[in-house]
């Protein structure tokens, strides 16, 4: 309750969780487009990208206004993108490394300029290093609002375009066959990632905003094969990770919300890889286990019919370890006994000799009638 | 110069080697972000072996850090074996949940410990000097000795597996067949690029050793076919960037780390518009000159049409051109220069008539022998 509490109450808490819900629901939305295209890794390299850019619009406006350093952040990821599709469009060099190229040079140039201008100090400059890591503690209500509005701009534009973005991803060609122009959609939509991107890095940083871009978007994909559903429960996911983080974060002594954020999130992750509709890990291996069962129970069934036909008498009992050593399915013996004996099928003559009854002659033997032939 | 200077640059140099050369078979196995993973996770091996040890000191770290290394690219495999997420996407699940756990771990338990995330990310080579250790009755920078030493492991191990690292590169299917295990192999890489990272990200940080890995390779790539030749380009771009980063830092007073990736982004850009052959700009000259190559090919079959038929007078004159080919006049007027030096066609009065050579280029283009 106290916990609840100061959600509500308390300015800074409630500001970073407020920051970080907001980041959650337009980096799971945005997300979601970028892992239906093979790109989420397309997030890592912009969010890295953007650090010149913020220090150039630093540089050039001498502000720290978040709107100036948003826009410098995003010219500069755009510009990261271009740079990349021309390096694998006119080159052989493939998009993985393209990337780490794009990635790590863009990044590099931003820390010779940040040091330089640390070493040279102008004035303020102070301050522009937390878009590396990212303190969302020190996100200010109007940093929040700067946040939702670029944000829910971005949202704004992805319902308007809905159809055009869904036909993008799932079939470009059938799109440009039909004379929407996918090349500019695209582009649009790299705009909007980029957006998305930039807004969360002084929230939770560079490294760690990638993985907001990814992980919602993965978790929803395990629950749904609907887009609107898939970016709904991706938004869902994204904030609660930010509340759960930014609350979480605000009870330790010195974590940092952006890291405990990614850990929530991953956490929802690997849940929604074990449990998730119809494609989770765990059903998967139920699944499996329930088959196997079912298998090794119609071999023992099989076994024991065998055994009946070449000594010529129906109902005659055989030992477990008999059993055993036809099966080639390692173990369970005893357990397709029991599961047979409860058919009906099997009964136990003598303590630990089992015979096949009347319906399991009859069972066993359909089903090996054709093979008896 | 100074010797600390010199230091820098030979420890710059030793990185950038050692890093490159393990990055031309990512490159080639398009599996170049993994460094990228690998870099960052690193770190994660070193706060747990701080743990288990209590020292920042021991080698034993540099297992432990390359052994996470290890285990992320197997976590990436593990999560892309299940089918439930593509390989890009694996990729960026593991590494920041594995990199958070370490930042937490750091800001939590390890506070005050030499262990500073922004110097884990960032690096900085200035200050790699003052870090010395005695080697045979040498004071030799410790990183100047762990970079040598790696550079020189690097390049024997490659050496040694010269052969099958190609194999497993090129074709893992027939190294399979022919009995060499492409996933020891794999693996085996995957431990030199670890420990690599480790002992690379003390010195440089780990966004230059992605960048050290990926450029000169991705450069190299586009400069020669041939793997031996790949690999010596790369450790020469990965030298030149190094050195002439190292002074770009100087000069501006700035993180030599941050420095050198940018004149290794430079040099990239360099190959990348004017490597010869696949550069952007030998690209273009062949597409242009493909396309006048193109209309003196028509042109001469447009000749060759309409030669000794009633309609000759008419159509073999540069003035129709336009009609028929739909050219522009002044496009005609080039195309009709251009094939006439090259001795295409010859010109009388506006009439145009095909050569022999002219012939049998037209005949050729439309294998009429």
């Amino acid at each position: 309750m106290d916990l609840l509490n100061s959600l509500f109450f308390d300015y800074t808490i409630r500001t970073v969780a407020l920051g970080a819900a907001v980041l959650g629901i337009v980096a799971g939305a945005l997300g979601s487009f970028a892992l239906l295209r093979r790109q989420s890794l397309l997030g890592d390299a912009m969010s890295h990208a953007a650090l010149p850019g913020v220090l150039l619009a630093f540089m050039l406006t001498g502000s720290k206004a978040p709107v100036a350093l948003v826009l410098g952040a995003a010219v500069a990821g755009v510009l990261a993108t271009f740079l990349l599709l021309a390096i694998t469009r006119y080159s052989r060099i493939k998009e993985d490394a393209a990337l780490g190229v794009i990635l790590s040079v863009f990044f590099g140039f931003g820390l010779l300029l940040l040091t330089f201008l640390q070493r040279n100090p102008t004035a303020a400059q102070a301050g522009l290093n937390k878009f590396l890591f990212g303190q969302a503690a020190t996100l200010l209500t109007r940093d929040v609002v700067v946040m939702a509005l670029f944000g829910g701009a971005a949202l704004l534009v992805v319902v308007l375009l809905w159809k055009e973005f869904k036909l993008l991803s799932f079939d470009r060609d059938f799109g440009a066959s039909l004379g929407y122009p996918m090349t500019v959609l695209d582009a649009l939509l790299t705009i909007l990632l980029v957006i998305g991107i930039v807004i969360g890095l002084q929230a939770v940083g560079v490294v760690l905003m990638s993985a907001l871009i990814v992980a919602p978007a993965a978790a929803a994909r395990q629950w749904t094969d609907r887009l609107s559903t898939m970016i709904v429960v991706a938004s869902a996911f994204g904030a609660l990770a930010g509340v759960a983080g930014a609350l979480i974060s605000s009870l330790g002594t010195g974590l940092s919300t952006g890291p405990v954020v990614v850990l929530v999130i991953s956490v929802i992750v690997l849940l929604s890889l074990l449990f998730g509709a119809a494609r989770g890990l765990a059903w998967a291996w139920l699944r499996r286990r329930r088959s196997r069962r079912t298998l090794r129970t119609q071999a023992v069934l099989a076994n024991l019919h065998d055994l009946a036909v070449e000594h010529h008498n129906p109902h005659y009992a055989h030992s477990v370890a008999t059993l055993r050593a036809m099966n080639r399915y390692q173990g369970g013996v005893r357990h397709s006994l029991r599961v047979l004996a409860d058919q009906g099928l099997v009964h136990e003559v003598t303590p630990g000799n089992w015979a096949l009854t009347d319906a399991g002659v009859a069972r066993a033997g359909a089903a090996d009638a054709p093979a008896q032939e | 110069m100074s010797s600390t200077y010199l230091e820098i640059q030979l420890i710059a140099v030793f990185v950038g080697v050692a890093c490159a050369l393990p990055g031309v078979f990512l490159v080639l196995r398009r599996m170049a972000m993994m460094s990228d993973a690998i870099s960052h996770t690193v770190l994660l091996g070193i706060v747990l072996g701080f743990f288990a040890i209590g020292s920042l000191e021991s080698p034993l770290l540099v297992l432990a850090a390359a052994a996470m290394g290890v285990l992320t690219v197997s976590l990436v495999e593990v999560l892309m074996r299940t089918h439930l997420v593509r390989q890009d996407a694996a990729i960026g699940l593991v590494f920041p949940a594995l990199f958070s756990i370490a930042v937490i771990l750091i800001s939590r338990f390890a506070r005050g410990v030499h262990l500073d995330v922004d110097a884990v990310l960032l690096g900085e080579l200035a200050f790699a000097p003052l870090d010395r250790m005695d080697l045979f009755g040498f004071d030799l920078p410790r990183s100047l000795v762990i970079m040598g030493l790696t550079m020189v492991a690097n390049a024997g191990l490659i050496a040694l597996f010269y052969k099958e690292l190609k194999l497993t590169t090129f074709d893992a299917g027939l190294a399979a067949a022919l009995g060499f295990s492409p996933a020891l192999i794999h693996y085996g890489l995957m431990l030199m690029v670890s420990v690599t990272a480790v002992g690379a990200f003390d010195a440089v940080g780990s966004i230059l050793v992605v960048a050290l890995m990926i450029a000169p390779p991705a450069a190299a790539y586009l400069l020669t076919e041939r793997l031996s030749r790949m690999l010596l380009y790369s450790a020469a771009l990965a030298t030149a960037g190094a050195i002439s980063g190292f002074w770009l830092a100087v000069a501006l007073d700035a993180n030599v780390a941050g420095a050198i990736a940018t004149t290794l982004g430079a040099l990239f850009l360099g190959v990348f518009l004017l490597a010869p052959g696949r550069g952007l700009l030998a690209q273009a000259r062949r597409r242009a000159g493909q396309r006048w190559e193109f209309a003196q090919t028509a042109l001469a079959i447009h000749l060759l049409n309409h030669e000794n038929t009633p309609e000759m007078a008419r159509e073999c004159r540069v003035d129709h051109l336009q009609y028929h080919l739909r050219w522009q006049p002044e496009f005609a007027a080039t195309v009709v220069g251009l094939s006439e030096r090259a001795g295409l066609i010859q010109r009388s009065n506006g009439d145009l008539r095909l050569t022999d050579d002219g012939r049998e280029r037209a005949q050729t283009a439309l294998v009429y022998n």
